[in-house]
């Protein structure tokens, strides 16, 4: 069975298997056994199943190499070479070394999906639940499992992390706590420090300059605290104790020279708005420097404290921003704008070429923004969609409540079934059903009105009422089975071909046949155990609970029939 | 599309219109029929620009001997160039409408700061060291002197200009600054006297105020505009000031130590001339006794700034003999400036009318009223003919003798207050001399006389009838045109009271209780709790702003709002502003959302628009009154009251009114937006405040919305935003708030249109 296409890279023979001889093969893709004298490959097993090797220690009178599969299994291997203990090692290092090459290659890629799947799971309860529900009770399996678009959303999108920014308020969060005898007490957490850290480049520089040679990372902050860096009307005393008095320095520097480079944009360059008086200029600039030292300095000092901390805080958020995904549509603006080579001046553009060519076309596009009026012009078609991307889709599907359901006391109220029926109505009839018809606003938030609670709507609402009647076990059972369920329904629906598309490809049937012999399955594995189980338990509200449910699968079976009818006559 | 305005056909970049735009157009071509003035105020963000641009490019375009020039004067660096934008985008659409541009030239003109493209001389930063060091490079004796020694630096660019540029005239179309200068270089023409040049022939030049307003620049540059010329002021809410500021003086110990140093200088080269080429001086003393008439002769480079005064007033006469002779025009300004030393030199404010300085002047050191009035004449005559390469250094000589020549030319209107320091800082000495103007109809009037049509225009200029009489003119039009909305886009609301209910105010008495300081922390922090993106603040004064959050931090508002958004604060350092302004834009823009805190007056409320996102909500804590103890304000107010019957309230209220009004007014742009507009003062909601705000302000201030607590204010918000947050379609406005040709020409809107222009 060894085909030819795969390169055999090793082959070592007085190798001793289950007590039988034979040769072991390293091969392209897997590993080999061959008894004696025989053509079939008796043990096979591929690199990507192969979690580990194992040998024997050096000084054991056995030389042996053992390979332990994923799902636990090993098999070892008795290196017999009859010339000797030295050659049998030689023997069993060489298939060491190649595994050792051949093993990570594989690895890799099969850990690493195995392992985000897991992670996945481990972090979205719901995925989890899901996960049992339909694969472990085998309803579909794992590899639909993880292509229902619901899934894929999550391992495709999610797997860039958005890095958090740093709140304007880190400063202002650190409360200080009064420990009883005329102390402070500081709560310190790395969240915070590494926010401090991120905004502040001085205090890193500080900290990695003084700790811990100079002094302990505790005395380090206790200084931050007491200096006026932290205490910011507190006027920067002049001597050099206090430690941060030259961050405070820095700080300016730094803004300073991010003044000089940044392109001030046209609508905001304060300095040229006027156009001065020739000769006479501006006189009137010097003396305001004098009144230093005044009690109004305290304030005029902080508020340009004030002003640095929230620069330095959009820098510290932009940085990671600009540097995860450099596509962030949303600041195209005044990424733009940072682009734009240019002189605070705006004088000196004209002669510099490649400056003039980045300058003027970014401040005329500038211009033409602000005196666009975008209703009296006629749309034209070139909007260019942008595409919403969401971080938790379970959010975004549920509201942002359904993530705190999954631990206590919110319930699992079904959607309003007028509602859910509409769509289905809509669906089933053959219709498009993409995008709700737009409403007019006041009628928008009248209903928004309506559908909160005390609204005309809720009024009627029973499931408050049933929320309190069911017991948070039972509850928390029919929200799973409302998950799964509905993720099959959703697969089903999706598979029947949507009314204008052209002819769906082939395997659209056979998709939707395995989906609707889940959704069959599902209903025998889950859904009724857990309704004879209601009948056992809960007898009044039995039948109710899962109407609804019933009721969604019945209308999904009826549209696969009619549909499969639709196909045969086709055919 | 084009539309029929009372006969005239209008050309509108655009496929609808806004039934006030057509209002506007209406009312406008009036006051062009009739030739008179006008005063016409609309709401920000609703198109004015454009409406004025189509109707009176229209106008000269089908009545060419009617009016044949448009002078478009606005207030900033930026408007200028959006107003060139939406000329250009006019153009456009005439062009595309008609097969073929009409003949018509649009040229800016700007600072040589803003135009100049030769290596060297642009790359300074300061427009005061541009002008002198281009008044180097091309002053007429300057290029003489090349003449004679090639070595001699001279602006390659202006004499390009000079010897091809005045043949010519520039093609038709519209030049921005950056077209101008392309332009320039692409000829090695000077841009800036290409555009001086040619806003003579132009039928429309786009400059600042200045250029019309300050007698010192308009002489210079605007001397030769046709009369035939319809003028207009955009954002003409703070004109009044602008007048006064040209025509006011302001001399400190510093201006005086300045102008001895440069005497000296003076000096020093009169000598060393007479010693070397005495003959110059000679040739200078012969052609003061012809007539400063000589001085139109002059090269246009040589004259930087004109006289102060104003045009009717400009001297026929002949420098009298006592300051002809350059030695003796020195020691006579010296005597001068030893003279305004010792006034300097006070314990107490001293406020005298002009008439009697001039008395003072001649009993103390014998300088009479005539030889006085010739002072900034002679002195840039002095200053040609030593041949003096940068004038900028003497820039403080010059401030004294403009202040010479207005003394002694204006009797009325006029004040001159000497304050020995400053009102809060009374150990330190610091005198000043202000001569100040309190007559802001005297720049105005010969505008008014000069031109045919004057349209003053903006955003808010209620209570319009203020306007005729500070600047003295009888207007032949005067509207106030209200926004058509599909949905209610703005909410002014007056918040009165905090959450305790202790009445919130700016109030001299209160503005320093920790309860107002604390409500309006409050107000502040709960509105950027439920606001989105960006919220504007604005308060008084700079000083209230800078107490207000030394105490905010103490009580913990600061991080309360630091929690929610980021916190910007408007410096006194203009450069410190603007970074912190790009980063607020930033910041709302990256969807953090922002807060500023500023200053109503300040440059950020004058110049800058929150529009959209930047702009959510704008508060104003309390009345922005001008400083009322300010001296020179008590004597403006009095000379109000006695000439022209306004009762210092009413020109008080009016005055903080119209910064209020223009404050809020900032946040909004288009139908399309929207905006909160908070007034956060008790005295707000009083009727002498409230009927001054704008039109288009009150008609949504209910009484229902002007006696609100905090909470009722927040609840309010949040109730809008939600509906605010609803798509808005263009469906849901046509026919209300937008119009399409048709809908405009139905006899329907034609009436409702009617009656909306015609109501004041």
């Amino acid at each position: 069975m060894t085909t030819s296409s795969e390169d055999v890279l090793l082959s070592v023979n007085y190798v001793r298997y289950k007590k039988g001889d034979g040769t072991l093969y390293v091969m392209n893709q897997r590993l080999a056994w061959m008894l004696e004298h025989r053509d079939t490959v008796a043990v096979s097993h591929k690199y990507a199943d192969i979690k580990t090797q194992k040998i024997s220690p050096v000084g054991k009178p056995k030389v042996q190499l053992q390979v332990v599969l994923h799902d636990g299994t090993c098999s070892t291997f008795h290196f017999v070479n009859p010339a000797g203990a030295d050659a049998q090692a030689k023997d069993r290092d060489q298939v060491k070394m190649h595994l050792q090459n051949l093993l990570p290659k594989f690895k890799r890629q099969i850990d690493g999906e195995l392992e985000m799947k897991s992670r996945l799971l481990s972090l979205h309860p719901t995925l989890k639940h899901l996960y049992e529900d339909l694969v472990i009770s085998k309803v579909i399996n794992s590899e639909e499992y993880w292509n229902t678009p619901t899934l894929k959303h999550y391992t495709e999108s999610n797997n860039i992390k958005q890095e958090a920014g740093v709140s304007g308020a880190f400063l202002a969060d650190i409360q200080p706590q009064t420990d009883g005898c005329n102390g402070l007490k500081y709560n310190l957490t790395q969240d915070i420090i590494d926010a401090i850290f991120k905004t502040y480049p001085a205090v890193r520089k500080k900290h990695m300059d003084y700790v811990p040679n100079k002094m302990t990372e505790a005395e380090f902050w206790t200084k931050f605290f007491q200096s006026h860096y932290f205490h910011r009307d507190r006027i920067a005393s002049s001597s050099s104790k206090d430690l941060f008095g030259e961050c405070a320095k820095m700080d300016d520097h730094a803004i300073a020279s991010a003044m000089k480079h940044t392109t001030l944009d046209l609508t905001v360059d304060l300095p040229q708005f006027i156009e001065p008086v020739p000769l006479l200029g501006t006189e009137e600039e010097a003396p305001l420097e004098k009144e230093k030292g005044d009690t109004t300095s305290i304030h005029r000092n902080m508020i340009k404290r004030f002003n640095q901390h929230s620069i330095m805080v959009l820098k510290a958020s932009h940085k990671t921003n600009s540097s995860n995904n450099s596509s962030s549509k949303t600041s195209n603006n005044n990424k733009l704008i940072e682009n734009g080579v240019k002189d605070t001046n705006g004088v000196s553009k004209r002669l510099a070429a490649e400056k003039s060519e980045a300058e003027p076309p970014e401040k005329k596009k500038r211009i033409l923004e602000k005196i666009h009026y975008e209703d009296l012009e006629d749309r034209n078609g070139n909007e260019d969609a942008q595409e919403l991307k969401l971080s938790k889709v379970e959010r975004y599907l549920m509201g942002p409540a359904s993530q705190m359901s999954q631990t206590s006391s919110h319930g699992n109220n079904p959607p309003p079934l007028s509602a859910l029926n509409s769509i289905c109505l809509a669906w089933s009839s053959g219709q498009q059903c993409l995008r709700p018809v737009r409403v007019s606003a006041a009628a928008a938030v009248g209903a928004l009105g309506e559908l909160s609670p005390g609204g005309a709507l809720m009024r009627q609402h029973h499931a408050a009422s049933m929320a309190q009647l069911i017991p948070p076990d039972v509850k928390q059972e029919l929200h799973r089975i409302y998950l799964s369920g509905g993720e099959l329904l959703r697969e089903l629906w999706r598979c029947f071909p949507q009314p204008g598309a052209g002819p769906e490809a082939e395997d659209a049937s056979t998709r939707a046949e395995n989906f609707y012999e889940a959704l069959l399955r599902f209903r025998n594995v889950k859904l009724r155990p857990f309704e004879e189980k209601m009948l056992r338990d809960l007898t009044p509200l039995a039948t109710s609970l899962t109407k609804h449910m019933n009721q969604m699968i019945d209308t999904a079976c009826a549209k696969y029939a009619l549909w499969q009818q639709r196909q045969a006559k086709l055919r | 599309m084009k539309l029929t305005v009372d006969g005239l056909l209008v050309y509108f970049p655009y496929d609808y219109i806004y039934p006030e735009q057509y209002a506007y157009m209406l009312e406008l071509k009036r006051a062009l029929d009739a030739k008179g003035h006008g005063l016409l105020e609309m709401p920000s963000g609703t198109g004015k620009t454009i409406s004025l641009l189509s109707l009176i490019v229209a106008y000269m375009i089908q009545k060419p001997h009617h009016v044949r020039k448009l002078i478009y004067c606005s207030r900033t660096v930026p408007e200028i160039e959006k107003v060139l934008e939406e000329l250009k985008n006019l153009i456009k659409y005439y062009e595309k409408s008609q097969g073929e541009t009409p003949s018509l030239t649009g040229v800016v003109l700007s600072s040589r700061k803003n135009l100049c493209i030769h290596p060297d001389v642009s790359r300074e930063r300061e427009g005061k060291l541009v002008d002198g060091k281009c008044h180097a490079l091309t002053a007429s004796y300057i290029r003489d002197r090349h003449e004679r020694d090639s070595s001699v630096p001279i602006c390659q660019f202006y004499e390009g200009f000079n010897r091809e540029g005045k043949e010519s005239m520039l093609p038709f179309g519209v030049y921005t600054m950056d077209d101008l200068k392309q332009y320039g270089a692409d000829r090695n023409w000077c841009p800036y006297f290409l555009s001086r040049f040619a806003i003579i022939h132009a039928e429309i030049v786009v400059y600042s105020y200045h250029y019309l307003l300050d007698p010192k620049i308009a002489e210079v540059v605007s001397k030769e505009l046709h009369k035939e010329a319809v003028v207009v002021f955009d954002e003409a809410h703070n004109i009044d000031n602008v007048c006064i500021d040209s025509l006011s003086v302001k001399i400190t110990r510093r201006t005086i130590d300045k102008s001895i140093s440069a005497l000296q200088q003076l000096e020093k080269t009169v000598t060393q001339i007479r010693e070397e080429d005495a003959a110059r001086l000679t040739a200078e003393y012969e052609q003061l006794v012809e007539g400063l008439r000589e001085a139109a002769v002059q090269r246009d480079t040589d004259m930087i700034l004109g006289n102060p005064i104003l045009p009717d007033e400009v001297l026929n006469e002949v420098v009298p003999g006592n300051i002809r002779n350059a030695e003796h025009f020195l020691s006579f300004l010296k005597r001068f400036i030893e003279y305004l030393k010792t006034r300097l030199r006070i314990q107490h404010v001293v406020q005298e009318s002009p008439a009697g300085f001039l008395k003072d002047v001649a009993s103390r050191v014998c300088i009479e009223r005539k030889p006085l009035r010739f002072c900034a004449s002679r002195l840039s005559s002095l200053l040609r003919t030593l041949e003096i390469p940068d004038p900028s250094n003497f820039s403080s000589l010059t401030l004294i003798t403009h202040l010479a020549t207005l003394v002694s030319t204006y009797t009325k209107g006029f004040t001159i207050i000497i304050e020995p320091f400053d009102d809060k800082t009374p150990t330190v000495s610091n005198p000043i001399l202000h001569f100040s103007c309190m007559d802001s109809s005297i720049a105005m009037r010969p505008v008014f006389a000069r031109f045919q049509t004057v349209i003053i225009t903006s955003g808010t200029l209620s209570p319009l009838d203020m306007y005729p009489k500070i600047l003295d003119f009888n207007p032949v039009i005067m509207s106030s045109f209200t926004m058509t909305l599909a949905r209610p886009c703005i909410l002014p609301m007056i918040v009165s009271k905090g959450s305790d209910q202790v009445t919130i105010s700016s109030k001299y008495e209160t503005r320093e209780d920790v309860a107002v300081i604390r409500n309006y922390g409050q107000l502040l922090v709960e509105i950027s709790a439920c606001v989105p993106d960006g919220v504007v603040c604005f308060f008084t004064s700079y000083l209230y702003l800078e107490s207000v959050v030394g105490a905010w931090y103490d009580q913990g508002v600061v991080a309360n709002l630091q929690r929610h958004k980021l916190l910007f604060i408007e410096t006194q350092d203009s450069a410190e502003t603007s970074f912190a302004l790009i980063n607020y834009i930033k910041a709302c823009e990256s969807g953090r959302g922002a807060v500023l805190l500023s200053v109503a007056r300040g440059k950020v409320s004058e110049g800058v628009d929150f529009d959209h996102h930047l702009g959510r909500a704008v508060l104003m804590f309390g009345i922005p009154y001008v400083f009322t103890q300010s001296r020179i304000l008590k004597a403006r107010l009095e000379y109000l009251r006695d000439q022209f019957q306004i009762r210092e309230n009413d020109f008080l209220t009016f005055d903080a009114m119209r910064h209020a009004a223009q404050c809020v007014g900032r946040a909004l742009r288009g139908k399309t937006d929207y905006g909160i507009m908070i007034f956060a003062d008790k005295r707000f909601s009083r009727s002498d405040k409230r009927t001054k705000l704008p039109r288009w302000i009150q008609e949504h201030l209910k009484d229902s919305l002007c006696n609100l607590s905090t909470e009722e204010a927040v609840q309010i918000c949040k109730r809008w935003l939600r509906q605010m947050a609803q798509p808005f379609t263009r469906e849901d406005q046509l026919g209300v708030s937008l119009l399409t040709l048709q809908q405009l020409q139905s006899q329907e809107q034609q009436d409702k249109i009617e009656k909306q222009a015609v109501q004041k």
